[in-house]
């Protein structure tokens, strides 16, 4: 059983960030970053360092030792200070450290209930949340993968598919008509989808594709007051980090900090028919986006029919607060009233969600393709070692193929049950 | 007249209803075996070999289970072949023709001497029904037998029709009658069903085949036998020939394709596109202007030959010009006509993992009539059915194989979960670990498992205990020992100077070090015996491999040990949708993995599924 370890609190900024590691290496783990042994049962204010001992933040460690934990497994608790900073580097060296992984979503809980840690009741009333997650999940793979990086996928998929039947065929077809050596092609798929792998696993061009933060769309007809709002939102409670055009310059990103969530406020094209065709793409755009983002705020009159389903989450608000007499759900950027109102509406939201989505979507989306990538990589060896390696090169391009699978979020008939859980928030 | 009582009967003498009456009799219940004659025990009707990719591989685990088949085709066989012989192990299959009559004979004399199996030669029309419950058999001529459990096993019987052009008739296999009573009786059960087809080619007299300007095949060297009882060669070998169809075979066919009834719109049944008649080859592939063919003779004194590769529906008169044709067979004699054949199977989502239908208590199904083709599948499920059969008469557990320990238990999670759109069959890329479930250590996988359930012979038990003491002996030398890279290179093995020790085993997990390697290194090693030798080789040439797929099987094994009760109630679990209530109680899956590949199941339901499910377990505990 693999000692695994993940954020266990909300992300973001908060006063504690809480870091959970199950597993029979838990204390082992604790014991290599605190300045003084940790107990098998009990907890202590420790000083906590990296593998080359430089200091990380002081906090309070707990120890459980199994059947008494969460788990039911050896449990360490780290309660560190909640700066981004601080649980980045811990979870670097954490993971840097022999027998531990990230936990996937819902690991922790799944193995309680594997234990016996959780009862119906329990189990019930977590259902709904597995659902939520399941839906998030999907969501946020659709997010990632609806730009470039999903055509890729789905094209690398193919070739593997392509290039493991052509290997099949020469398996279990031997005795039949069939082509011996077809090192040349399926190399050459190999080396193609390694290559694009390659490429999309240093660096920048997934720190481009994957959004960290979360996406809020401003929607609504022409001149509602939409970009009033974004500015006034943009110059209270947050820091604006970047602001630039979108694409198309209908759709404007504003990156900023809502207590402590990264956020990516859109601004849209107002949504109404219309015969001019650049007017049209914007407007379609605008509703693309609009429909990937996490949550959508529609600047609406109450009486008025919305032009997208309204879904969980969403607010809708009517607008131009300063000249209507009931200001009852109505905001206005020009004046700010009820822009506190909507800001703490937002981040209220977008914070049970931060459980749900967490730091790992992105580390695992990476972590997935670095899989697929070492596969590929030891199928290319080992079939140039000769057609009667191909049963291996066979395993090799099947786990590659299960990495991309997991990476644009299909659910393998064998790979569900993994799923059960986890789709469940990490640490929870 | 009436028969005395049985605990299981098995209808139908083929090759899944041989290996179910077997399996029910070794694990201890009395049997008996309804066939119309007793020369229909083991007949092989379509082509003359036994084994091959994905095939070899049950076969093996058949025998590591004490059964039949891999023992009378191992005597019967007359050319053996080890498929991918140049590829890993775990993709090697082990393929032999077999010598049509010896087979029967063969598979007939082992079932007169198998303790608690009774022959009996008569038709069953009828079962006997006791509610919903089936108690027993009623023969053609009046008889009636009473017994816990039936295995069905009448393969394409059901509402057979053969085709020859435009010619059809009832029939099972050539000469054989379709059961239309029981067919009746199977549609008063209401069970899902399903048409499918198969073809055969014409048969050729081997005398008129010029054999001469023939490229020959012969077999192995050093035979591969399916047994791991078998120590050598029994009957008389042959070689086989190969030739081609060409530009004038195919013009022949095109020029007749309206009269051949698939062709002609006679057939609706759902044939294999792996085994396409030749109708379909050059259709479906028509850039190929050759195809080739392997003429099989069926025995060594037959003379009778099996061109496989051109079965075929086409009329009589077609086949005899097509067939002269080609190379060799320009004189050839056709013995008897190619034909397809179509027939009813029931789909095998009504039956549970253990072969026996969810809703008719005491009827196990196996073979052709759950959709597959092929005697090996056939005989791997009659083995399932008959264990099954036998411990549920003897109040036993059911005997349940699994995705991650046998191609048996892949097959039959296939057909239960997935069911059929072709005449199912198998392939080693079905098996998803591959590289662990091998030919090579079927016994390793499944014997224990057979010594546990006490169907397999004193001799054999003793024999594979013996091997597991030298394997296991060995193994632990080999993992004991432990070397400095310079020592493994100063013993002629090439090794990275890493300064990383290594154990003996993980050199012989390098690519190319054989075990005969090892004996500089370590000189103890030269007592091991070949097989031993030979073992330790295999399994260390995929070590790490398995080693990464450790996980992957723990977690398959797990799921599979989370049983569902057949009466599991879905109703009463808050918040599964009534969709996910309704599909899983209609299936009824047997265990939670089986539930997780239900269509639309969701990880939340999963999650439900398996929290009320312990919580009945523990409820039961506290009860009991």
């Amino acid at each position: 059983m693999d000692t695994i370890f993940a954020l266990a609190s909300a992300q973001g900024k908060a006063g504690v960030s809480v870091i959970r590691v199950s597993g029979p290496l838990a204390l082992v783990a604790a014991n290599q970053l605190c300045d003084r042994p940790m107990a098998a049962k009990g907890r202590g204010l420790r000083v906590l360092t990296d593998l080359d001992g430089r200091h990380l933040d002081e906090g309070l460690v707990l120890s459980f030792a199994a059947p008494a934990s969460f788990t039911g497994e050896n449990v360490i608790e780290f309660q560190v200070h909640g700066s981004t900073a601080v649980v980045s580097s811990l979870l670097d060296t954490l993971s840097q450290l022999e027998g531990l992984r990230l936990a996937e979503p819902g690991e922790f809980t799944r193995r309680a209930l594997e234990n016996g840690k959780l009862d119906l009741a329990q189990v019930e009333g977590l259902a709904d949340l597995i659902d939520a997650e399941t839906e998030a999940q999907r969501r946020q793979a659709q997010v990632v993968l609806a730009g470039g990086l999903g055509k890729l996928a789905e094209q690398w998929r193919l070739d593997l598919i392509r290039a493991a039947s052509l290997i099949e065929v020469t398996i279990d077809f031997a005795d039949e008509d069939v082509p011996v050596d077809v090192t040349p092609e399926v190399t050459a798929l190999l080396v193609g989808v390694a290559s694009d792998l390659r490429r999309e696993t240093q660096g920048v061009k997934i720190a481009e594709r994957i959004r960290a933060g979360f996406e809020v769309a401003i929607i609504g007809a022409p001149n509602v007051g939409k970009s009033t709002l974004l500015n006034t939102l943009s110059g209270r409670e947050a820091a604006i980090t970047s602001e630039y055009a979108g694409t198309t310059r209908d759709v404007i990103e504003v990156r900023m900090e809502l207590s402590g969530l990264p956020v990516t406020l859109l601004d849209t094209a107002g949504l109404r028919e219309t015969d001019d065709h650049v007017e049209g793409i914007g407007i379609e755009l605008a509703r693309k986006r609009a429909d990937q983002a996490d949550l959508r705020v529609f600047l609406a009159e109450p009486d008025e029919s919305l032009d997208m389903e309204l879904r969980d989450g969403d607010i809708r608000l009517s607008p131009k607060a300063d000249m209507r007499q009931d200001l009852a759900g109505a905001i206005s950027g020009k004046t700010g009233a009820g822009v506190d109102q909507l800001v703490s509406h937002i981040s209220d939201v977008l914070k049970t969600r931060s459980t749900q989505v967490g730091v790992a979507t992105r580390a695992r989306h990476r972590d997935m393709m670095l899989s697929a990538l070492s596969s590929l990589t030891e199928a290319q060896t080992v079939l140039e070692r000769g057609s009667e390696f191909y049963d291996l090169a066979a395993e090799d391009m099947r786990s590659a193929i299960r990495s991309l699978e997991m990476l644009v979020g299909r659910v393998g008939v064998e790979d569900l049950l993994d799923e059960i859980f986890s789709s469940f928030c990490l640490g929870k | 007249m009436k028969h005395s009582d049985f605990d299981v009967v098995v209808i139908g003498g083929g090759h899944a209803g041989a290996e179910a009456a077997h399996a029910a009799a070794r694990m201890g219940a009395h049997t008996a075996l309804v066939t119309l004659t007793k020369d229909g025990i083991g007949v092989m009707s379509c082509n003359p070999a036994i084994g091959g990719l994905g095939k070899g591989h049950l076969v093996r685990e058949i025998d590591a289970m004490d059964g039949v088949m891999g023992r009378v085709a191992d005597l019967a066989g007359i050319q053996f072949r080890l498929l991918n012989r140049r590829k890993g192990p775990a993709v090697q299959g082990p393929r032999a023709q077999s010598d049509r009559g010896i087979y029967r004979r063969e598979m007939l004399k082992a079932t007169e001497s198998q303790d608690r199996l009774t022959i009996i030669e008569g038709e069953a029309t009828d079962f006997i029904m006791s509610g919903s419950r089936v108690a027993g058999v009623c023969l053609a001529d009046g008889c009636e037998i009473h017994c816990e459990a039936v295995i069905l096993t009448t393969g394409t019987f059901l509402r057979g029709v053969i085709h020859i052009g435009d010619v059809s008739k009832p029939g099972g296999r050539m000469g054989d009658r379709p059961s239309v009573k029981l067919a009746e009786r199977l549609d008063s059960l209401s069970l899902p069903m399903g048409r499918l087809k198969t073809g055969t080619p014409p048969r050729l007299d081997g005398r008129t085949i010029n054999w001469d300007i023939l490229e020959g095949q012969p077999g192995d060297d050093d035979p591969t036998f399916f047994s791991f009882m078998t120590k050598g060669l029994s009957a008389k070998q042959v070689v086989c020939g190969i030739t081609h169809t060409n530009e004038n075979t195919h013009e022949i066919i095109r020029k007749n394709l309206s009269r051949s009834a698939m062709y002609g719109g006679h057939i609706d049944g759902v044939g294999p596109r792996y085994c396409p008649s030749i109708e379909d080859k050059i259709i479906r592939f028509a850039d190929k202007t050759s195809h080739q063919i392997f003429l099989e003779p069926e025995g060594a004194t037959d003379h009778t030959v099996y061109p496989n590769g051109i079965s075929t529906s086409l009329p009589v008169d077609v086949q005899q010009d097509y067939v002269r044709s080609i190379v060799g067979l320009e004189q050839a004699e056709i013995l008897q006509p190619g034909y397809a054949i179509e027939y009813d199977y029931i789909d095998p989502r009504a039956l549970s993992l253990d072969l026996s239908l969810k809703d008719v208590p005491g009827l196990y199904l196996a073979g052709q009539i759950n959709g597959t083709t092929g005697y090996e599948e056939a005989a791997a499920q009659g083995l399932v059915a008959g264990l099954n059969a036998a411990a549920q008469c003897l109040g036993k557990d059911p005997v349940l194989f699994g995705r991650a320990n046998s191609y048996i238990g892949v097959m039959v999670d296939d057909l239960t979960t997935h069911g059929v759109t072709e005449p199912y069959r198998m392939f080693t890329s079905r098996a998803e670990f591959r590289l662990s479930l091998r030919a090579d250590n079927a016994d390793q996988r499944l014997t224990p498992l057979a010594v546990s359930l006490g169907c397999i012979s004193d001799e054999r038990a003793a024999r594979f205990g013996k091997k597991m003491e030298h394997l296991e002996a060995t193994r632990q030398i080999l993992e004991e020992n432990v070397f400095t890279p310079k020592q493994i290179a100063e013993s002629g093995i090439y090794v990275n100077q890493d300064g990383n020790k290594r154990t003996a085993y993980e050199v012989l997990a390098f690519p190319d070090v054989s075990f005969s390697d090892l004996i500089p290194l370590l000189p103890v090693c030269a007592d091991a015996d070949d097989v031993t030798r030979r073992q330790l080789e295999r399994d260390a040439l995929y070590v790490h491999y398995i080693a990464r797929q450790e996980k992957e099987i723990a977690a398959v094994k797990r799921d599979e040990g989370y049983r569902i009760p057949p009466d599991f109630d879905y109703s009463v679990i808050d918040g599964l949708s009534s969709e996910l209530q309704q599909k899983l109680t209609l299936a009824r899956p047997e265990t939670l993995a089986k539930a997780s590949r239900i269509n639309g199941m969701t990880p939340a339901g999963l999650a439900l599924v398996l929290a009320r499910l312990r919580r009945e377990k523990k409820l039961q505990e506290k009860a009991g």
